[in-house]
């Protein structure tokens, strides 16, 4: 009885704290189903948006269409720079397991080297992991049959029928191409800079892996590249497409017709030989470049797949330094070429009449020093036209120490000396147009500011501070004998729509007037043509059928400290040989400025390629070879050589 | 002859619990939709396979509420015994799946003995509570934890955490209502706690670590172990309130979530049917359970009601962890959702829980009659 007293005691206590237990998981349930509620309204509710976008970020794949990069040609079609198609082997990184098993699999199928792999592992730092990086370049109708046979047991890794840039013509005009290569952090911020400035342009560089660097293909690489299109595409979880949504086609890049004339160029360029140089040929009534030659050049090919270490190292290693653009970026003192517009500023500045003659002792003395002139003993009576064509010092000893250097540097300034030209390629270097101004900004030290009056007379025969481009002597030269009309030189001619054929053209309003009398300006032509008939250019134009102008040059070899350049061979120590000149006299239609780097005397070396350059120009003689040195001229002494030696 | 069928219909009927019948057939009705939106494209007739599925699981839930809860009570030893002597067949001759010995290779069929287990611990339990005379007292307790211990160990050794634990929070619940006093389930809390690290560095494969690593931090292997679980939120998360429909969720369709017919079969629900669908089907399991623990309080006696109580949790547990760890609050620990998945094994074995909880219910109320 009490045994059963308790067991029902014990079971009546037994139901109620089970009952306890019930109604305890009961509300466990409540709160968990609470917690799990929660969750899904925190996912479905609060961030419903950001994974809506993360679902359709996963289902679709955007990928861009690179559009066709444009064609440059010059004046005649000849093209310079064009698309070739080729198939490349890829690697998308993200979708790959293993990369180092996956290429030493893929390299027994396909020859991939050790420089491949180097430039894989480069790019694949610079990349994105989910890009496709390119491991094989120009793979062979075979290479790419092998692998799409075996294609399914490499994820990840596809062939890919992609445009590589060519230039057919080498490193002919390579200086005024340029070169694309890969897209680096600096172009990036380009790139991002530009479509903040015009977004309605639209850029967009997904999918394009190669950019301009230097040269035309920098300067309209945005005009060159086109419009990236795009294809939407529904992918599975595996990559795989499964449809299409949308479909953006690209527009190509537009084409760059030059008014360079290749075989003009070619001429040119065969015509410094192996020699170190550079040359600008302009059209004066337009600003048209019709060459522009520096030498040595470089092969833009190379550059286009990413350029090889060795290769990098050679043209960085040269002495002759070949991916410097001398005609735009290096500056000379432009020796005796100088007269010519010396001559021009004091008749402009009313200082001096043709008829002004002097008598040329065969030095100038000024403030106790000795300046030299070419010629021991002088040459004797000498009027403005003669000073010009026998190149003679002394008579501009004179003129600059009476025109003095504010107004030498006024004029130079206006005619475009001391300035860039405005040229449509990048890196082109103002030069030195010398004045007090000038000297102030360049130098530190007040000692060293100072202007001296015998700098003055030094500038006046191209020597001293003045050092200007190939570039802006020509371009200078071409705004004279345009009767003051200032064009800004230009490559391109026009931009044409690739896909409409609708043309740009680059305008050939003159940028600006210079005022100059007529008058002065044929005297400046019949003195240069004196120059070519009788005077230092005579031997370099001897029987040309077609009346020239021209006027050379020598400019010393020393640094700007008066400093020589240290370690160099003799060779390097010669001077340099300028050469300016325009024909025919009449209706110029050609201007060239050339330079050769220790050339010795400007009618030695420059003025025989002048010659060639006009010669393809105005009778289309073709002479595919380095131009001939002139006999050098006699004169005992190197020109200024003397004088220069006792400058402070 | 048609006398005879109509009287075993009503004797099935008599034993079938219309409310636990309805729920049971809402869910699997929502399964089967769900699984066709996750198989179809696929192409592969899973559909059909797994109406067979539910029918045969239909057929064991009948049989089970048949069986009054006294043969039960005589059944949970043996049964016990069976499911504790092929677990440890298992280890020592078991087919090794997918890194992990779960499978018994019978000559016909492959048996899967922690599934049996999953009914075993809590029947065996409750029996052993039931012939605790006059009540359990701390030694009792002890004896059942090692009722408890020894089974979740096996099956946590294969290696399959997820079972193992759910085996063991099954004998752990019928404890719980046994009246186990809070003391000591505090206590036991505590040192489980305590053992934790013990636990992370010695019981705990490198997967299942891992697992649980990136439970609190999927992004950080987003590719790997992470990819599951980053993918299921996005599923659930692009459902929004009302989901995209039908056969219409991207996730599901362009294969981006993995095992989307089995255990990730809620983010393809939660997708295309969103937040409504997803908490309608959360109610349905409430009420599961809520009727289950109605019909555990109602029971006659202390076998019948632990049984009951502790199925009912159970199956609340299984829905709650499966739908936890879809959705990213729970590690993956491979459970599949009650009624809703595809696959046939735990199907079986959870029906034959809803049976028991009908056997239970009807046959209380028979004997009153």
């Amino acid at each position: 009885m009490n045994r059963n007293m308790n067991a029902f005691q014990y079971g009546q206590q037994e139901l109620a704290q089970f009952r306890r237990r019930v109604l305890f998981a009961a509300i466990g349930v409540f709160l968990l189903s609470g917690a799990l509620l929660a969750n899904l309204v925190h996912l479905q509710v609060f961030l419903h948006e950001y994974y809506s976008t993360r679902a359709e970020s996963n289902r679709i794949s955007l990928s861009p269409i690179v559009p066709n990069r444009g064609n440059i040609t010059d004046r005649n079609g000849v093209v310079l720079a064009r698309n070739y198609s080729a198939f490349t082997l890829e690697i998308t990184p993200d979708q790959t397991r293993d990369l180092e098993a996956t290429i030493d699999a893929l390299s027994e199928l396909i020859d991939i080297q050790a420089k491949d792999r180097r430039r894989f592992k480069r790019l694949l730092e610079e990349a994105k992991t989910f890009e496709s990086i390119p491991i094989r370049t120009r793979l062979t109708d075979e290479e790419v049959a092998r692998f799409t046979a075996r294609r399914y047991l490499f994820p990840g890794v596809d062939v890919k029928a992609r445009l590589f840039r060519q230039y057919p013509e080498g490193a002919l005009a390579a200086h005024a191409i340029g070169y694309i290569s890969r897209i680096n952090d600096n172009d990036l911020a380009w790139i991002e800079q530009e479509a903040d400035k015009y977004p309605e342009r639209n850029i967009s560089y997904k999918g394009t892996s190669l950019i301009g660097k230097i040269g035309l293909e920098k300067q309209y690489e945005f005009e060159l590249h086109g419009v990236t299109g795009h294809e939407q595409i529904e992918v599975d979880a595996a990559g795989r497409a499964v449809r299409m949504l949308s479909h953006t086609a690209p527009i190509p890049g537009n084409n760059l017709v030059l008014t360079l004339d290749a075989a003009l160029q070619r001429t040119a360029e065969a015509a410094f030989g192996q020699r170190r140089g550079a040359l600008v040929a302009l059209d004066p009534n337009n600003g048209a470049v019709l060459a522009l030659v520096s030498t040595p050049a470089f092969d833009p090919n190379l550059f286009v797949d990413g350029i090889r270490f060795d290769d990098w190292d050679e043209l960085n290693a040269n002495p002759d330094k070949p991916m410097l653009n001398r005609a735009i970026y290096s500056a000379y003192p432009p020796g005796s070429t100088f007269k010519p517009l010396m001559a021009l500023a004091a008749l402009s500045q009313g200082r001096r009449k043709t008829s002004h003659t002097i008598s040329d002792p065969g030095f100038f003395s000024f403030g106790g020093r000795i300046f030299m002139d070419d010629k021991i003993g002088g040459h004797g009576s000498v009027d403005m036209l003669k000073s010009i064509i026998v190149s003679c010092n002394t008579y501009y000893y004179h003129l600059a120490n009476d025109l003095g250097i504010d107004a030498i540097a006024r004029f130079m300034g206006e005619v475009g000396l001391g300035a860039r030209t405005g040229i449509d390629i990048p890196g082109e270097s103002e030069g030195v147009l010398p004045s007090p101004e000038w000297k102030a900004r360049r130098f530190k030290s007040r000692e060293q500011q100072k202007w001296y009056a015998g700098e003055t007379i030094s500038v006046g025969i191209g020597q001293g501070y003045n050092a200007y481009t190939p570039l802006q002597m020509a371009h200078a030269l071409a705004n004279v004998l345009n009767h003051g009309r200032v064009f800004t030189p230009h490559l391109v001619d026009a931009v044409t729509e690739s896909g409409t054929g609708a043309a740009r053209r680059v305008s050939a309003q003159p940028a600006r007037q210079i005022s100059l009398d007529p008058d002065h300006v044929d005297f400046i032509k019949r003195a240069m043509a004196g120059v070519n008939k009788e005077g230092t250019g005579a031997r370099a134009f001897a029987g040309a059928p077609y009346t020239s102008g021209g006027k050379t040059g020598t400019a010393q070899v020393y640094s700007l400290k008066g400093q020589r350049y240290a370690g160099q061979s003799k060779e390097r120590l010669r001077d340099h040989s300028w050469f300016v000149a325009f024909a025919p006299l009449e209706e110029p239609r050609i201007v060239v400025a050339a330079l050769v780097e220790n050339g010795g005397f400007g009618s030695q070396s420059a003025a025989p390629i002048a010659r060639q350059v006009f010669d393809h120009y105005l009778l289309g003689k073709n002479s595919d070879g380095p131009a001939p040195e002139a006999d050098a001229l006699p004169p005992a002494i190197s020109p200024a050589g003397a004088q220069h030696a006792v400058l402070p | 002859m048609l006398f005879y069928l109509r009287r075993q219909v009503s004797r099935i009927r008599a034993h079938l619990d219309m409310p636990l019948f309805v729920l049971v057939l809402l869910l699997m009705g929502v399964g089967l939709a769900t699984v066709y939106s996750a198989t179809h494209s696929a192409g592969v007739g899973r559909l059909d396979k797994q109406i067979v599925n539910m029918l045969i699981a239909l057929a064991f839930m009948l049989a089970a509420a048949q069986v009054a809860p006294q043969k039960i009570m005589r059944l949970a030893l043996p049964f016990y015994l069976l499911g504790l002597v092929l677990l440890i067949g298992v280890a020592l001759f078991g087919v090794t799946v997918n890194g992990s010995r779960r499978w018994l290779s019978l000559v016909v069929v492959n048996i899967q003995p922690s599934e049996i287990m999953k009914i075993a611990m809590p029947m065996m339990l409750a029996w052993f509570f039931h012939n605790c005379e006059p009540e359990p007292r701390l030694k009792h307790f002890a004896i059942a934890a090692g009722i408890l211990l020894l089974p979740t160990l096996l099956i946590l050794k294969q290696p399959d955490l997820g079972t193992s634990l759910l085996v063991g929070a099954a004998g752990f619940l019928v404890i719980f209502f046994a009246g186990l006093s809070w003391k000591i389930i505090l206590g036991a809390m505590f040192s489980a706690i305590a053992a934790l690290p013990l636990v992370w560095s010695f019981v705990l494969h490198d997967y299942q670590r891992r697992r649980i690593l990136t439970l609190f931090d999927p992004a950080s292997d987003p590719l790997g172990a992470g990819y599951h679980i980053i993918q299921s939120s996005i599923a659930i998360g692009s459902g929004g309130v009302l989901g995209k429909g039908w056969l219409k969720g991207t996730q599901t369709h362009l294969e981006f979530i993995p095992e989307k017919h089995t255990d990730f079969i809620f983010a393809v629900l939660s997708e295309e049917w969103g937040l409504l669908g997803g908490s309608l089907l959360l109610v349905l399991f409430i009420a599961l359970v809520g009727r289950g623990l109605m019909i555990a309080v109602a029971a006659p006696t202390l076998f019948s009601r632990l049984l009951a109580a502790a199925i009912s949790l159970m199956l609340f547990l299984y829905a709650f962890v499966n739908m936890g760890m879809v959705s990213g609050i729970l590690p993956v620990v491979g459970v599949p959702l009650p009624f809703i998945s595809y696959g046939g094994t735990a199907l079986v074995t959870l029906s034959i829980g809803v049976g028991i909880l009908m056997s239970i219910r009807t046959h209380r109320t028979l004997g009153k009659k």
